[in-house]
């Protein structure tokens, strides 16, 4: 039974801390499946969760209760937008893609705290008014064990990122421009000799990659966060990219990772109240994704393979 | 036609001069005069000889991390992890420091040794797993970092804890501060770390351009096959490469530890040390003097943003944008490239 009530009581909790992950990791399958390695990540998580922010501020009594699910698509308008700039710079200019997403990182948490400070006069934003609200779903919260499991204290966000990861896995495996994007990203070449547009897919893939990342910066700060600063966002676009290795690069995976990720996290809060973990010391539930990934990387735990290109600009006419 | 030489130093100013550009351009649009950030900023880096001093104090550190990024890219490797080694190189230097009891001619360089040595070792386990399973260093380092984080701040608080969120003060003995230095440089933080990373540069530049190891090094920076059939031993490389690498991170650690604050507290977030040493290393074309120089640009950069708000109002924020487009630009070098062979074509 302690199991059960465990899982009862955390299962809402993880599904809260999976959310943002579940979208960011998404697009993260997608820049890297076409060959687009994407550091960035977190740098457009933070642009997610600012522009989410600032437009949820700005416009909360314009739009009453429908602001959250507003602010969510601006910031991953916002986020699709800037991460041009990382599609320029890996594509056309050819530049070292880890290089450029740590630039990217850097710029985002610039000019998010730069325009915090010149808007709002200190280092982070006001509290927002219209957060997300925890719901519970009729009828089906009623269900025993389950019900109070996955439909009761919940956000539908949390909903949302998992029938995104669904749609991706229908986009990236169950239609042609899926096909064209995994080949993009295996063998740019062979390709684009069937006249497929290497550059057009890798900036469709990067822009989608980017807005993702904002839904899910976005969904952290409108949930958890609710307010913007420097440090809003920290670690959690890294733990996506995490998220995309060891779900092998595939939606549905990185999906199932992001959950595993929230679980673990969700657990080193709660997990004190548990016989069980209370003697395991906090650091390790912490570390537990980080430490997990790496095993994977090394083959301990299934062999998790990059798409072929990934990381390597096309350059038309080289061998 | 322009050699490479030439255009190693052609993209690096182009790039510090758009990212200045950039920045002027920004402050214009918020409505600051550009001219009096910049003199705010000016002054706030070099102004006295206070300020010169944390300059200096902010550039020590950087130079390192500099040194070990560069180093990991002359082998072929990107060091995402020296923010991780930082940590561990701060951690084992404070924890020396505190609990050994020794003469200062020991003590300090045992202090530095065993942070160097921490640092090489968090190292280790991205070179191994990329030598022998062929794992890519660049995700294996960024978890390295956060358990390098979430490991240290874990120690600091079950077993150092002083007061508050940091460990007590390390012995004097330990310490890279003196009274002379300090008073010279009008009570700013600087510390005798800048001979270190002096030191460390010149090893690196030494190592890299003057012994065979070196060549091999390099050689397999350049071309792993190439290198294997030359019967160079590329998996030793790769592991030795990516600890020393380390080692200039876990030093850079010990600067911290040892010099600017004589003690490690908790940390929320990443010291941005590691990061920002990319930017370093890239902009100092991953060469030994090159790092010294941009690691200084930077420094003072980040001191000087902080006179920026008092005097002329712009957020300090400012200069992480600068330095961001500095890298995004020299990360992009093939555009300046490509303008400036457009401009020699036309003047044909």
């Amino acid at each position: 039974m302690q199991i059960i009530d465990l899982l009862q009581s955390m299962m809402p909790m993880v599904l809260f801390y999976s959310a943002p992950l579940i979208f960011t990791a998404i697009g993260g399958v997608f820049s890297e499946r076409s060959g687009v390695v994407n550091i960035g990540l977190e740098g457009l998580m933070v642009m997610g969760a600012f522009s989410g922010i600032v437009f949820n501020l700005s416009f909360a009594e314009m739009f009453g209760t429908l602001t959250p699910w507003l602010s969510l698509l601006v910031a991953g308008l916002v986020s699709g937008i800037f991460s041009i700039m990382h599609a320029v710079a890996a594509v056309t200019l050819r530049a070292n893609q880890v290089v450029s997403g740590v630039a990217i990182n850097m710029i985002a948490l610039g000019v998010g705290v730069f325009l915090t400070r010149e808007w709002y006069g200190s280092g982070q934003t006001n509290s927002i008014t219209q957060p997300f609200y925890t719901r519970s779903v009729r009828f089906l919260s009623d269900i025993p064990i389950i019900g109070e499991m996955f439909f009761s204290g919940i956000y539908y966000i949390a909903y949302i990122a998992i029938l995104f990861a669904i749609l991706a896995w229908f986009i990236l495996y169950k239609t042609p421009f899926g096909l064209r994007l995994r080949s993009v990203g295996e063998h740019p070449m062979a390709a684009d000799t069937n006249g497929i547009s290497v550059t057009k897919i890798r900036y469709v893939a990067v822009i989608i990659s980017g807005f993702l990342a904002g839904l899910g910066g976005a969904t952290y700060a409108l949930t958890i966060s609710l307010n913007f600063g420097g440090a809003t966002i920290s670690g959690q676009g890294f733990m996506s990219l995490a998220a995309v290795i060891f779900g092998k690069w595939h939606p549905l995976g990185a999906m199932g990772a992001a959950i595993f990720f929230g679980f673990a996290q969700s657990l080193s809060v709660v997990g004190r109240n548990f016989p069980i973990l209370a003697d395991v010391p906090n650091v390790y539930l912490i570390i537990a994704p980080y430490v997990l990934t790496i095993l994977a990387l090394a083959g301990f735990i299934g062999r998790a393979e990059a798409p072929k290109a990934n990381g390597e600009p096309y350059i038309k006419g080289n061998r | 036609m322009f050699s490479n030489r030439t255009f190693n130093l052609i993209v690096p100013i182009f790039s510090v001069l758009l990212g200045f550009l950039v920045g002027a351009i920004v402050m214009l649009a918020f409505g600051y005069s550009p001219i009096e950030g910049y003199r705010a900023l000016w002054n706030g880096a070099f102004g006295n000889s206070y300020y010169l001093g944390e300059t200096i104090r902010q550039s020590i550190p950087l130079m390192l991390t500099g040194l070990a990024i560069a180093f990991a890219f002359r082998s072929g490797l990107f060091n995402i992890g020296a923010e991780g080694q930082v940590f561990v190189g701060w951690l084992a230097a404070v924890w020396l420091g505190i609990v050994v009891d020794l003469p200062t001619i020991i003590h300090l360089p045992l202090a530095l040794l065993v942070a160097g040595l921490a640092g090489a070792l968090w190292a280790l386990i991205p070179g191994l797993l990329k030598a022998t399973r062929g794992v890519h260093e660049v995700v294996v380092t960024i978890m390295m970092n956060y358990i390098a984080l979430h490991l240290s701040n874990h120690i600091i608080r079950a077993y150092l804890l002083e007061s508050g969120s940091r460990t007590s003060r390390i012995s004097e003995t330990a310490s890279l501060r003196t009274e002379g230095l300090t008073t010279l440089f009008g009570g700013s933080q600087v510390h005798w770390g800048f001979i270190i990373a002096f030191i460390s540069a010149i090893t690196m530049w030494f190592l890299l351009e003057r012994t065979t190891y070196g060549y091999e090094l390099r050689a397999v920076g350049y071309n792993k096959h190439a290198a294997h059939y030359a019967g160079i031993n590329v998996k030793r490389n790769i592991i030795m490469a990516m600890m020393i690498s380390g080692l200039f991170a876990g030093l850079a650690g010990a600067m911290e530890g040892l010099g600017t604050f004589g003690s490690m507290h908790t940390h929320a977030s990443f010291s941005n040390l590691g990061f920002d040493g990319i930017a370093v290393a890239l902009l100092g074309a991953n060469t030994a003097i090159g790092s010294v120089i941009s690691a200084f640009l930077f420094g003072a950069l980040k001191v000087g943003s902080l006179s920026m708000p008092p005097i002329s109002g712009v957020p300090s924020e400012l200069v992480e944008i600068i330095i961001a487009v500095i890298i995004f630009f020299v990360a992009s070098s093939y555009m300046i490239r490509w303008i400036v062979l457009r401009f020699k074509k036309e003047e044909k």
